[in-house]
This record gives structure tokens, sequence and C-alpha cells, in this order.
């Protein structure tokens, strides 16, 4: 293999200082046919099927903020660019990104800095998705090399875009199967200037689920639905929702769903502002199923009036332990990691609903072993693996990572 | 031409549509016979006159009289014809309610228009968990209509919301005046059942949020037509605001409309809508609405919040102390219903409102909004080269821009510089940053305009992917992608 002379391997990492670099490494990977993984920080490694690479491919180099307009509600930044540097530069502004990116370094136990081309490989999104949407709806725009070495880009820098095949979407959770990306745009939100959390004590989780979707059917715009069962962090359960915007509105709306949810109980009102954010932050990582770290963890998403009905199903599996988010229609899952660590009666469990497992945790034999993401219908799976093909035609980036043969 | 005040039938125009195949018109008896065979004798339309109706779309100074057009009344119908066509090497155009003002639902002479507005019926509302199930032919208005009686509704509005269907919100990735705060289509869908060309039924998402593998919904969204046919469709349904009331503010420059537009959102504030009017569109808006906009102004824009009383009073209240500070010629704040209907008609009419006055081509590209100023000075610089009006009116928070260029279809020549302006206009809003279409998508409209936004690499990456689902081209293949040089499997 033939490298650019800028290029610095060490234990086959290759870390490429620009984007053209990294399409020429590319290049030379695919004539050879050999198989490379790729890296950001590092963070969620430890997800999907162990991938059998003989290089890894690095971001590290490609870093930098590349636009940065408030007033647009823009930012752009190669995908080695720490996703700290961003929330700072966001945070001097008064902005964030909207979809409350997680980090995963707790629940997974590892180290490094999330880079943003992570975050959007992975699509992860914290508790703001159920009203701003995912990460993949505030990226709208994406470079990226693929399998032949080519830059691609597709989206732009503008909000509103429908020149051609989204493939800003099909990057969004790819998991660094379908290239390389190197550089990410995302649209960006205005941080709230206040926020409020509400806790209703003492429901069980089919209760409290319908308390959350009481909630998030009043006009009074959730950014935070979770329900965390007795045990989690508390010694009663906690049903919490979350209410942001300026000061006045947030008053308003916490009195009218005080209201609202009477029914259920009283709502208080958290009072300490840090304690409400250190909340909202152990919900959106998942902070409460960290320990133990040998238990595998599952992360399911369905209908949200489904998910206590879905952990009923299953809460016989050994040393179950759960919490919802997003109104209850993402369920984690911790479970003991023996067998298939419950695979086959979660996935039952979720078919009549209508939804997605995937096992987010679990040592690297059971991952390969099992499919830690949810099994696609034999349709589907055919245009995957057409798309695999027509954007990595030798098959070389993270081979498995996702499914077998993509 | 949108709303043209008189057809020309000899209209000569320059986007080409590739010749007609020989063989199939040849075989078009056969063709008829064995799609006669699959659908009831009623969904299935061959007549001259009643083809005719098909011919064009939106985009009417384009018209091919299709080969046929099927109706069908269920997935397993439209099944039953792409497999045949599929078979029979036969194009097929989809179409919703042909409203696409890109020319997204134009048939082609010897292609089978495939008609879904059979199929609109709501098939499954839930409440509690805020979704809604439909056929994909139904409207984007119909959608709202069943769910209102609880307070809910379907969040992208395109103005054409009433006829158009969500089948082609779909197709086209649509938007509307309320995206800043709600998103577009892509951002509310959850799911879609989609008929690919050889027949095979494919249930992608579903009720709940986002893929377990690739996000193949947001593939298809946007994809015009050309990746399948989307029969049944889920949609996340919102519930309502408590109200809604709208500012309206005039200002002596562009410059400063602008800079005002930016403080707001620099402010924190999300607008639910936030539009934009040039000069010549206030006057014309203003003579057929009678809304009150001040008339010596160069620049309107109408700001929407929402909420309950005492939150639209507190964010109207920060919206105008930014305001201010830009010197306004003209600001008022909506006190009644009938007030802020009045602001709003001004704006919904406009399309119309200008269609009375002269035919037009409407605009579709987005800019950063920070660029504002210049692309309004070229954009008129440009229609003046070619002794043209234009008047312009741009959802400003999240820079789509609708130049209406107006020009008159009984005057030989003027469509083909209109045609030749909007390209201008549209490659200048991708040199400034932006891209050829917001909202409207490309059909044929600016088809041959795609290699000024995306490079030859750009453009094969994703013919490649559009070869997936149908490796013969035979789906709305005279679409989107520039005649020559694609890739086909």
């Amino acid at each position: 293999m033939t490298l650019p002379r800028s290029a610095t391997i060490s234990d086959t990492v290759l870390t490429p200082e620009n984007e053209q670099e990294a399409a020429a490494l590319v290049a030379a990977c695919a004539a050879a046919a050999r198989p490379l993984a790729i890296r950001g920080g590092g963070t969620k490694a430890a997800v999907g099927r162990p991938v059998n690479a003989e290089a890894t491919l690095s971001t590290k180099a490609l870093t930098g903020i590349t636009l940065y307009e408030p007033a647009e509600l823009v930012i752009a930044a190669r995908a080695g660019t720490p996703l700290a540097e961003i929330e700072r530069t966001l945070a001097e502004r008064g902005q964030m990104l909207p979809f409350e990116p997680a980090d995963a370094r707790a629940l997974l136990g590892s180290e490094g800095e999330a880079t943003v081309g992570g975050l959007a490989a992975t699509n992860l999104s914290g508790p703001r998705r159920i009203m701003a949407g995912a990460c993949r709806d505030a990226m709208i725009g994406v470079r990226f090399v693929n399998g032949r070495g080519e830059v691609v880009k597709s989206g732009g820098r503008v909000m509103k875009n429908v020149t051609g095949l989204d493939l800003v979407k099909l990057a969004a959770g790819s998991w660094g199967t379908l290239g390389l990306l190197t550089e990410v745009t995302f649209k960006v939100q205005p941080k709230a200037e206040r926020l409020a959390t509400l806790v209703i004590e003492g429901l069980d989780d089919a209760r409290g689920v319908e308390a959350l979707n009481a909630a998030l059917g009043s006009p009074f715009e959730i950014t935070g639905a979770a329900h965390l069962p007795a045990g989690l962090g508390g010694e009663r359960a906690r049903t919490v929702l979350r209410i942001e915007g300026f000061s006045p509105s947030v008053d308003y709306r916490v009195g009218e769903l005080r209201h609202l949810l009477a029914p259920y109980g009283p709502a208080e009102r958290i009072v300490d502002a840090g304690e409400a954010r250190r909340l909202w932050q152990d919900v959106r990582d998942v902070r409460f199923l960290a320990e133990p770290q040998a238990h595998a963890v599952w992360r399911l998403s369905t209908v949200p009036t489904a998910g206590p009905r879905v952990v009923a199903a299953v809460a016989g599996l050994a040393e179950a332990r759960f919490f919802y988010d997003w109104g209850g229609g993402l369920v984690w899952l911790s479970v003991r990691a023996e067998g298939d660590c419950g695979a086959t009666m979660i996935r039952e469990a979720l078919a009549p609903h209508g939804g997605h497992a995937t096992l987010w945790r679990a040592p690297a034999d059971i991952r390969a072993a099992l499919q830690p993401f949810q099994p696609l219908a034999a349709p589907l799976m055919r245009l995957s693996e057409g798309v695999k093909r027509a954007v990595d035609p030798a098959g070389i980036f993270e081979p498995g990572r996702m499914y077998a043969g993509i | 031409m949108v709303l043209s005040r008189a057809r020309r039938e000899d209209a000569v125009t320059t986007i080409a549509f590739p010749a007609p195949d020989a063989a199939v018109l040849g075989r078009r008896e056969a063709i008829i016979a064995g799609l006669a065979r699959l659908l009831p004798a009623e969904a299935v339309i061959t007549s001259e006159d009643e083809r005719r109706a098909f011919e064009t779309d939106a985009l009417t100074a384009y018209r091919q009289v299709p080969l046929a057009v099927v109706l069908p009344s269920t997935t397993e119908e439209v099944a039953a014809v792409l497999r045949f066509c599929h078979a029979e090497g036969v194009k097929v155009v989809p179409r919703g309610a042909g409203t696409s003002l890109a020319g997204g639902a134009i048939p082609q002479e010897d292609a089978v228009v495939l008609g879904i507005a059979k199929m609109n019926r709501v098939l499954d509302i839930d409440f509690v968990n805020r979704t809604a199930r439909v056929q994909a032919g139904i409207t984007n208005l119909a959608i709202s209509q069943a769910v209102a009686h609880e307070g809910f509704f379907y969040a992208p509005d395109p103005s054409s919301q009433l006829a158009c269907t969500i089948a082609g919100n779909i197709a086209m990735n649509s938007g509307g005046a309320h995206c800043l705060k709600y998103g577009v289509t892509t951002n509310n869908l959850l799911g879609v059942t989609m008929v690919l060309l050889d027949g095979t039924v494919v249930e992608i998402g579903g009720a709940h949020l986002d893929a377990p593998g690739y996000d193949m919904l947001g593939l298809v969204c946007g994809s015009e037509g050309q990746l399948g046919v989307i029969t049944e469709a889920t949609v996340r349904i919102l519930r309502q605001a408590e109200g809604a009331r709208p500012a309206l503010m005039g200002f002596d420059s562009v410059e400063t409309a602008g800079a005002c537009v930016a403080a707001i959102i620099g402010a924190g504030i999300i607008p639910v809508a936030l539009e934009f009017m040039d000069r010549p569109a206030i006057k014309v808006c203003e003579a057929f609405a009678h809304a009150g906009y001040p008339l010596d102004v160069e620049a309107l824009l109408i700001i929407e919040v929402e909420g309950s009383e005492a939150e639209i009073e507190d964010a109207l209240k920060r919206i105008v102390a930014i305001a201010e500070r830009f010197s306004p010629k003209a600001l008022r704040v909506s006190r009644s219903e009938a007030e802020s209907a009045a602001i709003w008609k001004g704006r919904k009419s406009a399309f119309g409102a200008m269609g009375r006055i002269a035919d037009y081509l409407c605009m579709d590209g987005t800019i950063p909004t920070g660029q504002l100023p210049h692309v309004l000075k070229r954009i008129s610089e440009i229609c003046t080269g070619y002794g043209l009006g234009v008047a312009n009116i741009f959802h400003a928070g999240d820079g789509n821009l609708h130049p209406l260029v107006l020009y008159d279809i009984n005057k030989p020549g003027e469509l083909e510089k209109a045609e030749a302006a909007g390209a201008d206009i549209l490659k200048l809003c991708v040199e400034v940053g932006g891209c050829l279409t917001g909202e409207h998508g490309v059909g044929i409209e600016k088809r041959d305009l795609m290699r000024h936004q995306y490079s030859e690499v750009d453009l094969v990456q994703q013919m490649r992917i559009r070869g997936v689902f149908d490796p013969a081209w035979l789906l709305n293949p005279a679409k989107v992608f520039p005649l020559d040089g694609r890739v086909v499997q």
C-alpha cells in the first residue's frame, strides 16, 4: 500500500492529516481489499459486532470548527473535532446541539473524547429527542470518503435543502460502515433561559408512562419525559418531566402541568437547578445502569405506551433493571450477561408493538455471537446490502459492525 | 408558470424529455390489456381526453400525455402494477395530487402514471402516542383535519396543503411556513409502506422513533418517487399551541430587516414563523388582501409566536424590544383574531395575488440568511438584465427564498427568458453557500442545474444508491438527475 508521506502509521493506525490524504488512504486500502476500522475518540468503540480490521483509520488529525454562524443557527466541524469543543463554542453564544448528545463513557466504561464524527455515525440522541428531533434531524450536511476513495458531499449549511438524495440521513447512524465522515454540519438551537423539572413519586411503570404521555399530549412543550422505577437513584419511583424556555413561560407551563397531572399525584418542582441538571444528565448518559459493568445493557425503541408492556414481558430476565426515557418509548434495560442476554425474549416481546432492540453493552464474545443490532426483514436487509455495495463496493469499512455482510 | 392567465399551446420550453421508447409506444394496446387484467375497469384510464387530465402538474408549461393512467386502491394493486411494468420494461411516473411546482409529476409519453389519490383513508389515529397511520393519497390538510377535534395537527404545512398528498410531501420532503420550529416532512415521518418497482413491499420504520439499521426512511424522504411508491405512512401528530399571534414590521432597507431577524434569533427566540416580503411583493399582496401592510417600506417581516396569551405577550414584547433597536418604519402587534387573519391573508395569498397581475415562475432556492441583502440585490439585477420584474417572498428564519420571476406568457420568448433568469438565481443561491431547492424538489425544473450544486462524484454516488432500488431507471426517470452521464446498472 502506498501512503502519502505526511501520513503516520503506528500499530496500523492510519492518521490522515486532511481529507485528501484520507481519500488516498482509503483508495489504497480498497485496492488491496484491506478492511478498516474507523476511530474517532473511541468512546463507543465497544458497540456492535467486533470487526476484524487490518488497520484503524483515525480522525484524530481531522479537527477544527469550519463554520459557525450563530444567527443562522448552524455549525460545521471536521469529524475529529471533540464534541466538548463544539458544546463549549456553542455555549459561549448561548446555543447548543438540539438533540442533547449523551456521554457514553460511564455506561460503556470507555475513555477518550467523543468526536463530531462518532456522534453523527452513531446517531445518538438524548432526552430532548422527543421535542427537538434526533441527531439525524439536526444533521444538515456531511462530507465523507466513500469506499472508492472519493470525497462525497451531501446536504450543506442551510436547514432547508431537498436537492437530490439525502445521503446525510444515510450517514447518520451508519456506524462507519458507509464511509469515513470528514465533516459534519449541524443545525443548532438557542439554550433555554430557564429549566424546570417536575417529579411525581411512587407511580408504577404503566401509570408513570401514562402520566408522561398525558403531559406530552398537552400544549405545554415537554423537553424531557422519563420514568425511573424505584431503586434507580432513589428509593421511590420517580416520573420526571422537563420544561424549558423563557422564565414566565416556564412558570406558566409548570402551573398548568401540575393541574393536568393532579390525578397522578402531586408534581413537585426540583428547586435546586444543579440537582435538576444532574438528573437529566444521568438519564441522558444512562448512569443508573452503568454499574455493574459486567452486565449487558439493551436499548429498546418502541411506541411509548408499549414500553412498560415490553418490560413486563422480559422482567423475568436475570437481574433485570431498567428505566424509560422519551415518554416510555426508549427503554434502557440491564441484564446479567449470560446466554443470549435475553435477545430472543426481548425481540419477541417487541414484535407485536413494533420497534427495535440494540445490545448496547456486552462482552465481545457475546456481541460476536449475537445480532447486537435488530435483525432486519428480508427486503430491508437486501436494500441495506445494496446500499452498502453502492457506497463501499469492496466492503472495507467496518465490515460486519452492524450486520454480517454489510 | 403557475396560475397562468392564458394557456399557450405552442410553448417552446428549454427542458428536454428523453425521446419516448418506440417499442413501448408500439406495444401500447398490449400494455393496457395487461394493466386491465390487474385492476378494476374504472382504475385504468386510456382515452386521450381522460389521460390529458394527467399531462402536467403545477409546472404547467410542460405537458406530456402519458401512455395510460392507473388509479389503484390498495398496496396489493400498486404492487401488481409495478411488477407488471417492471417485467414489461415500462416507465412509471408516480403521482399524488399533481401539485409539484418542479414538474415532479409530469408524465412521459411512454410511461404509465400511477396515481394514488384513491388511497386517501386515515387508517389509525393514536392520540396517546401522538401518531397517525394514513394511506398515502390523503391530502396534507386532511390529516390535520382528522385529528383537529382532539386539538392535534400535522406540522408540515406546504402552501398547497389543501390539495397535495402526503405521498407527494414524502417524495419532495415538503416544508412550509412553520418549519423553523417544527421541521419539514423528514422530521415528522415515522414509517412508510413502500412498493419497489419489482413489486416487493417494504415496511420502513413504524410508530416508534429512529431506525434499527440504515436510515432508509431518511433516504426515501425527498427521493422524488424514484426509489419506490409510498402507499401508507405513519406521521407524528402534535398538540396545537394554545394560541398564536403575529407582529408586523417594516424597514427601509433589506439589510436592516435581515439584521433584525439575526438579532431575534441571536436572542434565543425561535418564532413559529418568520416571513419576509420585499416592496413589490408587499404592494401586490396589500392590493389583494387589504391587510394594512405599510407601502412605504423596502422590507416587511411577519413574525408569529405561539403559546398561551401570557406567553405570546411576553415573546412579542421581547421581539418588539429588539426590533425597536433597528428603527422600524412600521411596527404593529396583532391585537385580535381578525387582525392576525388579515396579516396572514396577505402573505398566504401572495402567489394567487401575483398570478392576477402577471405570469410568474416561483423559484425555491435556500441561502445562508446572512447573504440576504447581497442575494436580493443580485436577483434584482439578474431580472432587470432580462427585462423582467421580480417579487421576493422569503422564509427568513431558515433561508428558503421564493423569488417570483414575472413575465407575460403571451409575449414570445418571455417564458424562456424567465427560465433563464430563474436558473441564474438558483446558481446564485448555490454560489453563496445555499442550494437549488429548499422545499419544492428538483423535478425536471432544476434537473439540468444539478451539476452547479454537486460534483460528478456526488451525483454518481447518489445515482448508484438510486440504482439499488430501481436498477433499470423505470421510476420517474426523467427527473432529478441530468439526462447525460447517468449510471445505469
